[in-house]
């Protein structure tokens, strides 16, 4: 397990190393100059060059790439800013401030969103999975069936809009959605995420659903599922205990997936709803050529993908002991 | 069955199971009948899809009750199982009546070690406790064969070879010391030595506890070896039944004779090809009417009137022994020369 884990983690540092070159790359792929944008009207080569200084892009893009790698792992001197400790991802283009700092500080409106759907999504999917594998056939089946058929086809910018229509504005249900920290006030930060999570959910419950079900109806027909019953274990025993644990591998993968994406950014969720989160962050750093805030969302989002993988492959691990982690 | 003044332990009568699918009624079990005596065994031989293994499901319910309409009686020590509650079936179920699947390895749960699929079945029944159910788990591995059961009772199934896995299936069989063993082609999958070695295993434990057992095979090698009467199923009926030397020597059914002469004999010079029983066998959905067997029956147009096509034939037992077939006694002893017999040694 550790030898995996050691292994696992070296991997994902080379990955996220050649993502971060590849965005570097690219961002200096787009024809726009970041110095440009903010020397403002009366633009002198002298006053372009001190801010080439100031922001460090005074140089060509593999050293600049350097100093940027070595600022986040031993810190940074910056002309415009000082010293900045490691681990620096240097200051926002736009507005100064250091990245790491605006990911932190965005990071939990993104993770509550994340979490939050992830349990309703989570219980209500494999619910009804679980419910519709065992009515195989009957009503209660093929309405679940149809149901997450329906849900998986919507989108979220869709019913998003329409739940805040209806729930919030006409009906007065639920509370329009903002962003509170728990810390501040656990009320206001459950009531403002409600529709978000609910909507998040409908979407990803249907794919849960239709997984849990199929899954389950495939490990309910195996042989060994028949063998625990002809021993005289109950159907419920045997129900969790075999089928459900055979089933669940698919479903954790799917599941870890899910969560590296949400948690790397739900770009339209959180533009929907207008939480200030890493999605969004993302879209305006993209808009404002902001190159050290690109590079801390993205590695973020790679990074959040990469975690779940591995934890996903040790859970399978810890499901299936035919799989040995090596 | 030979002998009528023992009362059987097994007792199927008239058993029907019909399962509904989207293209019809599939007559996976149309009227079988048969008993089994305390520590003996009977052997049910047949081609794929001949009902052997869904009269067996039946047997201890576990065949799927909103897709199956069964009738019949099955009674086990005067109990009528067909009518038992869920709940006292599973308290049967690896207790009084257990089974040996054919494929170890698909029918050991992947996610358990051998040592808790044995376990449990013992727990559940007795109530035993961990530590006795586990002492009890090695004990079993041990009874079997299995070397260092100590030790590989905490091993997964993966982890064992195919024999050692079939092995571990007897033993969580034969762990709550059942009254019936019904055991559903558990050789099939193995090599010939591994093979022996299960037989003896099976007639050893049949010995001691004096369990009866249900073997279902399509081997006629292993009928030879183990059963003490036979069944010969077709199309989901018995066409003949009879003691082992009875089938097996002077079998009276052309199917029967069909199954005997398509085996090779290794008296016979190499060059003899196979004799096999032409076409494939019938479907249970749209069953040929008359005799199930009649058209791959070589003696078909023989039997005046077409009756073959037109006609099922009775099943008519007389002490045990009986066939379904309407070749009269002497038409038998004209067709069936020498074609038979080897089997039985």
């Amino acid at each position: 397990m550790l030898r995996f884990l050691v292994r696992r983690v070296i991997g994902a540092l080379v990955i996220l190393l050649i993502i971060s070159a590849i965005t570097f790359w690219l961002f200096y792929a787009v024809p726009r100059d970041p110095a440009m944008m903010s020397c403002g009207k009366n633009c002198t080569p002298e006053n372009l060059a001190q801010i080439r200084k100031n922001l460090g892009i005074d140089h060509s893009i593999p050293v600049q790439y350097w100093y940027w790698l070595k600022g986040v792992f031993a810190g940074r001197d910056y002309a415009g800013y000082g010293y900045c400790d490691a681990p620096c991802f240097g200051y926002s283009f736009a507005n100064n401030v250091p990245v790491f700092d605006t990911i932190m500080d965005r990071l939990p409106t993104t993770l509550s969103l994340a979490f939050g759907a992830a349990v309703v999504f989570l219980v209500l999917g494999v619910g009804a999975g679980m419910l519709a594998a065992l009515k195989q056939g009957r009503f209660l089946d093929k309405f679940a069936s149809s149901a997450s058929l329906l849900g998986s086809s919507l989108q979220i910018y869709f019913v998003g809009y329409i739940a805040m229509y209806y729930f919030v504005a006409q009906l007065g249900w639920l509370d329009q959605p903002s962003w509170t920290p728990f810390s501040d006030d656990p009320v206001a930060w459950f009531s403002g995420l409600l529709l978000p999570w609910l909507v998040l959910a409908i979407i990803f419950t249907a794919n849960y659903t239709r997984m849990t079900r199929s899954q389950l109806v495939e490990q309910l027909s195996e042989d060994y599922v028949r063998t625990a019953r002809a021993k005289g274990l109950s159907r419920a025993n045997v129900f969790f205990r075999f089928a459900w644990r055979g089933a669940m591998g698919p479903i954790v993968t799917v599941f870890g997936i899910d969560l590296g994406t949400l948690i790397g950014g739900a770009i339209i969720t959180e533009q929907t709803f207008s939480l200030p989160g890493i999605g969004r962050l993302a879209v305006k750093s993209v808009d404002q050529s902001d190159l050290p805030m690109l590079l801390g969302v993205t590695l973020l989002a790679a990074g959040a993908i990469v975690f779940f993988n591995i934890i996903v492959d040790a859970v399978y691990a810890l499901i299936d002991p035919r799989i040995r982690l090596a | 069955m030979t002998s009528t003044d023992q009362q059987p332990f097994l007792s199927v009568r008239d058993l029907k199971v019909h399962f509904s699918t989207e293209d019809g009624i599939v007559k996976a079990v149309d009227g079988l009948s048969f008993d089994l005596l305390k520590g003996k065994t009977l052997g049910i031989v047949g081609e794929s899809g001949s009902g052997k293994s869904v009269t067996n499901l039946a047997i201890l319910g576990l065949h799927d009750r909103d897709r199956t309409a069964i009738e019949g009686e099955i009674l086990l020590d005067d109990k009528e199982l067909l009518t038992a509650s869920e709940k006292q079936l599973e308290r049967l179920r690896g207790n009084k009546m257990s089974m040996i699947f054919q494929d170890a390895l698909a029918s050991l749960s992947p996610y358990h070690t051998i040592g808790k699929q044995i376990s449990e079945t013992y727990r559940k029944h007795t109530g035993a406790s961990k530590s006795q159910s586990r002492a009890r788990a090695i004990e079993m591995l041990r009874r079997v064969g299995i070397p260092q059961p100590e030790v590989r009772v905490d091993d997964y199934p993966h982890q064992f070879s195919g024999g050692m896995r079939q092995r571990a299936m007897i033993a969580m069989a034969l762990v709550c010391d059942p009254e019936l063993l019904i055991a559903d082609e558990p050789t099939t999958a193995l090599d010939v030595t591994v093979q022996a070695q299960i037989m003896d295993l099976l007639k050893d434990l049949q010995q001691e506890f004096g369990t009866s057992i249900v073997f279902i095979t399509h081997d006629l090698g292993v009928i030879a070896d183990i059963a003490d009467d036979v069944l010969v199923m077709y199309g989901g009926r018995c066409v003949e039944r009879g003691t082992k030397r009875e089938v097996l020597r002077s079998p009276q059914h052309p199917y029967t004779l069909g199954l005997l002469s398509s085996m090779p004999n290794l008296e016979h010079p190499v060059d003899v090809p196979l004799n096999p029983i032409p076409g494939s066998p019938p479907s249970l959905l749209n069953p040929p009417t008359g005799c199930r067997f009649h058209p791959r029956c070589t003696f078909a147009e023989k039997v005046e009137g077409g009756l073959c096509s037109k006609e099922q034939p009775p099943l008519e037992v007389t002490n045990g022994r009986g066939s379904a077939c309407h070749l009269t006694a002497d038409q038998r002893a004209e067709f069936f020369t020498d074609l038979a017999g080897s089997a039985a040694n």
